[in-house]
């Protein structure tokens, strides 16, 4: 008795000292990243173009180029991810293709970034001549973000109960209009709570936007889906390895790194929020 | 009973597979119009199965295979042709578990109608009372049609759902143990529903409650392991049995 009882403390300390490490090693990042770019940070910096070779001004243009080009990536991953989601889980029968389609995609979502960021070079930069510019760049997000918005997607679609799509067909509805109707409202929090993790994924990396799109100084906006575009965490990137001043500009690699994970962390919180909604109405 | 009978529904020599189990065999029974169908047997018998694949919702299983014929109003189900969509309007069913959707308690019984084309508010919102007066529910509703269903009791729930499968004017109503998980006073009010709803619709009711059986049914079959062991007028069936493991089964005095 005695022995088991230890044994359960022993247990539960271990697991708390697991947990621990994790809050601890995200409260230093966030205590480094806060305190040391959090100076850098003024209404100017969020505003202004960079001046004086980058080493002054602000990141207006890596902002709106984060913000285009995932929306962009939004654009083709949510409708795509959805649909085929929808697909695979109501109409696909279970047949060893279709077990072979989903472990693939299922693999996809482990493929290094800068592999889609090669494919992305070879597909939308070169074969369908886009060049390297904000569709391009947007795209190869899109893709690297589908196999996150099928997974989220069906796993939203698995947990709408069996019996709501019976109960539509049995009054006579169609497929479709049981799936529109009664199966989708319910799934649709789900899937999103999936796809803006997968986006939020995109928005901070670098590796597929790198040949595709993102440019190491542009003093003005994109003007076209064609243009090139600065991007956060590309910019990041450059401040803090690529930079002919690197320690003078120190402080603003971190004004940025604060930005970028703010943005990510927002993205995050939303999908919190989405899925404490859905949770709620479901109990109801 | 009425001197002319009326045949709604004919299985013949009917067989049903779940992949390679077989859980109906060659079962033929004629089932009446404005009467009240039984279903007795032992769990896992297939009395399920069996009002499933009235209204082909076991289609929706994989691997699953009907054989033989089952008519309505003398024409197969199950042959090419036939719009499965339209069969189901046709057929109404409540099912085992009450499955209400998460929507108001109004959208509910207005689902059927809107998915079947129907957009007429007023034409929604009277059939709607009227389908809920139906089924007994109306007055325990009438002040809260916005409030979602799953605030509703689990035997309001039930009848909910039974409004919601008579909002499409069905011909006929497949009932799977409707009244399994209500209270006696919820139980009489389904089984005078049942009564009342005879005169419109041919009934088929699955009960594992022998007394339920023989209150409210007109003609009773007595299934037994995927095979149909007896059927006959519900009195019949409850006096003198022709096969003795009727008699076993609706006495008690079986496994
Ligand atoms: N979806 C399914 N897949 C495979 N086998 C099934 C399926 N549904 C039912 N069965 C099997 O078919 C047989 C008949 O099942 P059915 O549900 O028709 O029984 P039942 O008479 O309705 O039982 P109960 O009174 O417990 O509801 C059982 O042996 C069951 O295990
Ligand atoms: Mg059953």
């Amino acid at each position: 008795m005695k022995a088991k009882q230890a044994e359960e403390i022993i247990g539960f300390l271990l697991l708390r000292l697991c947990m621990a490490v994790i809050v601890v090693i995200l409260c230093v990042i966030f205590y480094d990243s806060i305190t040391k770019g959090i100076g850098s940070v003024s209404w100017e910096f969020l505003t202004a173009m960079p001046k004086n070779g980058m080493t002054e001004g602000g990141i207006f243009p890596a902002i709106t180029g984060t913000f285009l080009v995932t929306v962009i990536t939004a654009v083709l991953a949510i409708p795509l991810g959805m649909g085929c989601a929808i697909y695979l889980n109501e109409y696909a029968a279970d047949t060893m293709v279709t077990r072979l389609i989903r472990l693939s995609i299922r693999n996809l979502s482990g493929v290094p970034s800068i592999v889609y960021g090669l494919f992305g070079v070879v597909l939308f930069v070169q074969f369908m001549r886009f060049g390297t510019c904000l569709l391009s760049a947007g795209c190869t997000l899109g893709l690297m973000t589908l196999p996150w918005t099928i997974t989220a997607s069906e796993e939203a679609l698995k947990n709408v109960p069996k019996a709501y799509r019976e109960g539509a067909l049995a009054l006579g509805a169609t497929k479709w209009q049981s799936i529109r109707t009664n199966v989708l409202p319910y799934a649709v929090p789900g899937m999103l709570t999936g796809t803006i993790l997968g986006l939020a994924r995109a928005a901070g990396e670098t590796a597929p936007i790198l040949f595709t799109g993102a440019a190491f100084f542009m003093p003005f906006l994109p003007e076209s889906l064609f243009s090139q575009f600065m991007a956060l965490p590309y910019h990041l990137y450059i401040m803090s390895t690529q930079h002919h001043a690197i320690t003078k500009v120190r402080p603003l690699a971190y004004g940025t790194a604060l930005v970028l994970i703010v943005l990510v962390f927002a993205m995050n919180f939303s999908a919190v929020v989405i899925r404490y909604h859905l949770r709620k109405v479901k109990k109801e | 009973m009425k001197s002319v009978k009326i045949i709604k529904i004919s299985a013949g020599n009917f067989s049903f597979w779940y992949g390679a189990m077989k859980a109906l065999s060659g079962i033929s029974m004629d089932i009446y119009e404005n009467a009240v169908t039984g279903i007795i047997g032992p769990s896992g018998c297939g009395k399920s199965t069996f009002l499933r694949s009235i209204n082909r919702m076991n289609d929706l299983i994989r691997g699953s295979r009907a054989d033989g014929a089952m008519l309505l109003d003398g024409k197969n189900i199950f042959e090419p042709d036939v719009d499965v969509v339209e069969l189901r309007r046709r057929v109404g069913m409540v099912f085992q578990r009450s499955n209400p959707f998460p929507k108001t308690i109004f959208d509910n019984v207005a689902y059927g109608l809107r998915v079947n084309g129907i957009k007429d508010r007023n034409y929604i919102a009277a059939k709607v009372e009227k389908s809920l007066k139906d089924a007994a529910l109306w007055g325990e509703v009438k002040d809260r049609l916005r409030q979602n269903a799953f605030e509703l009791s689990g035997g309001q729930q039930q009848r909910l759902c039974i409004a919601r499968a008579l909002a499409v004017e069905p011909e006929v109503l497949l009932m799977d143990e409707p009244a399994s998980a209500l209270d006696p006073t919820a139980t009489l009010k389904v089984e005078e529903l049942i009564h009342e709803l005879k005169k419109k619709y041919a009934i088929i009711i699955v009960t594992h409650n022998m007394q339920q059986a023989a209150r409210i049914s007109d003609y009773t079959a007595f299934f037994m392991m995927g095979e149909l062991v007896e059927y006959d007028q519900t009195t019949k069936i409850f006096t003198n049995p022709s096969k003795k493991i009727t008699e076993e089964y609706i006495t008690g005095r079986f496994g």
